[in-house]
């Protein structure tokens, strides 16, 4: 890193990324992965998601974490986006519930309403 | 998203008094207004006053209104919900609001707006994605300084910005570097204080948690304006993944050059490391912890000097706690105006808080300064767990003072609440309902700093047992009178005569609690 473009070069190139469409994929699913989500039970329901997706044979979503965003309550917390709309807020998505908000949302492309996180 | 929340009062008297077409107005009016997904309409209960009936409450600013009639409703929602001018004639005194926190109707799914500057990027980012935080402006404000602002300009950015120490005390973060800058010794050293070991406290591992990087480049930019080039983080041994995700980002950003030698090709560098804890509340004291960083046992020193003048390996050194870190990179892309912008004159910013107890939603709220406590349990906790009424809270961890209802409307900065004698703390509300008993409460807490003593002075070390045994016996029926005079008697000594922070606020559990609840305490004398 030597100038203040190569920074600003990074940042696109990431902004573009996280835009669905620059990698090519239909959905981006995102798990909180702090401690408290784990404490509830995040990583089981990030290994549930995968395997769901797995066994779909769906490999165009990516998956992937964040931190804690405020709502310990609500843990594990899992977003989805799918396309270009906007991101999808679930609240205590444990395992159980997991095949039945991939086939709604990312197959569907229905938000599962009652699991919602209404903000 | 909802941005406010209107209460009309519900009690009889309004409701003979027509509250229930003062509600229909306003939601009428908003719905006009295509307002009706912003603004979230409820009933509140008892009001302390009669006169003003029916009153409407807007949050989160906690204006008052009364009596509202449903035109005036109607013009409530045009003039201050639509375009954000209060209606002058209706104004009556917040105070008229009555010290019961409602809940507000508010479903539990339902999610209240923040201000979110420091939490900015947590729950948005990968945490283990440099390229992620570089996305939302990550490194960005480093850059700036780097090349565009002098070591002096980013110290006056802070220290006009008027951000205060988020770890409790509330100590001008641009004076404390100031008094390091002004040093004539070198090496200078930056300090992160994340030891959090207030218990109820948990804002610091989730900040670093989702979004670590924003801690490294608040050093950094500490490092270049007092002229240091380490920087170490001092994280409680039990944040065992806050700590792999520390050295995870450091990794990273020295791969970028983002951290490491000559950051971005200019002369500065600035290294990071990381050093966790082994589990002593008292390592949270800066000079206890300056002692334990350098391998020494964890009692704190004495001050003076301190640690501006004489810190980490007898050298001056920042201590910072990991929130305000966190809020030096926004400060400096964004300037000192707009940070001065939100919050209070006297605090400006937000604060982070970790809610607990019995709220109906616990977490992580993230509010503007001056925000009061009724506001952050109302609206952002969803109010009380199972309807139940509010009682006291605790503020700042066990550390912290206990404070009553009849302070739920103090507005939460660190100079407000300094003046009704009671601390902001490091941001930990623990909220209790009616059913908590404040002398059992005392006792917990005071058991836990017996535990946590750390036997270097005699008022801390014995008071506290002394103080956990009187507890005790009250909390048996086994004291009379004279024991509880002698309790409070102790208790001042202790807070007095202790050597550090950890036996100053030891008895302060016992001090607020019979300040504003001695009556529980005499409730179980013997005689």
């Amino acid at each position: 890193m030597k100038s203040l473009e190569e920074l600003q070069k990074i940042k696109e190139r990431a902004l573009q990324r996280r835009k669905l469409s620059g990698e090519g994929s239909r959905a981006r699913v995102v798990v909180a992965m702090g401690t408290c989500g784990i404490a509830a039970g995040a990583r089981d329901t990030m290994t549930a998601i995968l395997s769901e997706l797995e066994s779909r044979s769906i490999t165009d979503v990516v998956v992937t974490q964040t931190g804690c965003i405020g709502l310990c309550e609500f843990e594990p917390i899992v977003q989805i986006q799918v396309g270009e709309s906007d991101m999808v807020t679930y609240g205590k998505i444990d395992v159980g519930r997991v095949p039945e908000l991939i086939d709604g949302h990312v197959v569907g492309g229905v938000p599962v309403a009652k699991w919602q996180v209404r903000k | 998203m909802i941005r406010s929340t209107v209460l009309v009062s519900g009690d009889p008297i309004s409701l003979s008094r027509g509250a229930e077409d003062t509600r229909l107005a306003i939601e009428a009016e908003l719905a006009f207004y295509g307002l009706e997904d912003e603004v979230r309409v409820g009933y509140t209960g008892r009001v302390n006053r009669t006169d003003v009936l029916p009153v409407v409450v807007v949050y989160p600013e906690g204006i008052v209104y009364g009596p509202v009639s449903p035109e005036t409703g109607a013009t409530i929602v045009s003039e201050h919900l639509y375009k954000g001018r209060k209606v002058e004639h209706l104004l009556v005194s917040a105070e008229v609001a009555s010290a019961e926190i409602d809940t507000l109707g508010v479903a539990e799914d339902t999610l209240y707006a923040q201000k979110r500057v420091v939490l900015k990027r947590a729950g948005t980012i990968d945490p283990y994605s440099i390229d992620e935080y570089i996305a939302y402006d990550g490194y960005f404000a480093l850059g700036k300084a780097l090349t565009s602002m002098t070591p002096g300009e980013v110290l006056d950015t802070v220290k006009s910005s008027g951000l205060q120490g988020r770890g409790g005390a509330g100590f001008p973060t641009g004076l404390k570097w100031t008094f390091v800058a002004q040093q004539p010794e070198s090496p200078r050293y930056i300090v992160c204080n994340a030891d959090e070991s207030e218990p109820g406290t948990f804002k610091d591992r989730l900040i670093v948690e989702g979004d670590p990087h924003a801690v490294l480049e608040g050093m950094a930019l500490a490092g270049y304006a007092v002229g240091a080039s380490e920087g170490w983080i001092y994280i409680r041994g039990e944040y065992a993944m806050a700590k792999d995700i520390l050295n995870h980002a450091i990794t990273a950003a020295e791969e970028l050059n983002l951290l490491g030698d000559n950051i971005m090709g200019t002369s500065f560098s600035f290294h990071v490391h990381v050093h966790a804890g082994a589990g002593a509340y008292v390592c949270g004291e800066e000079t206890a912890l300056l002692n334990s960083l350098e391998g020494e046992r964890g009692i704190p020193r004495i001050r003076p000097p301190y640690p501006t003048v004489y810190g980490f390996r007898g050298k001056p050194t920042v201590v910072n706690n990991v929130e305000t870190l966190a809020n030096i990179a926004p400060i400096i892309l964004n300037g000192a105006d707009w940070f001065r912008a939100i919050g209070t004159e006297r605090s400006p910013g937000t604060k982070v808080y970790t809610m607990l107890g019995d709220v109906a939603l616990s977490g992580l709220v993230e509010a503007p300064m001056g925000t009061t406590l009724r506001e952050i349990i109302g609206i952002y906790g969803g109010g009380m767990k199972g309807g139940k009424a509010f009682k006291a809270a605790q503020t700042g961890g066990s550390s912290g003072t206990i404070i009553p209802a009849e302070l739920l409307d103090v507005p939460m900065d660190f100079a407000s609440m300094r003046e009704k004698g009671v601390g902001l703390g490091s941001g930990a509300l623990l909220v209790c309902d009616e059913d908590t008993d404040i002398v059992d409460l005392a006792y917990v807490l005071v058991r836990f700093f017996k535990t946590e003593s750390c036997g270097k002075c005699t008022p801390c070390r014995v008071g506290t047992a002394q103080m956990l045994e009187a507890l005790d016996r009250l909390r048996k029926g086994m004291a009379r009178r004279a024991d509880l005079e002698r309790l409070e008697e102790i208790a001042t000594y202790v807070q007095q005569a202790s050597f550090c922070g950890l036996g100053q606020a030891a008895p302060v559990p016992i001090l607020t609690g019979l300040q504003y609840f001695r009556s529980e305490f005499e409730s179980r004398l013997r005689d």
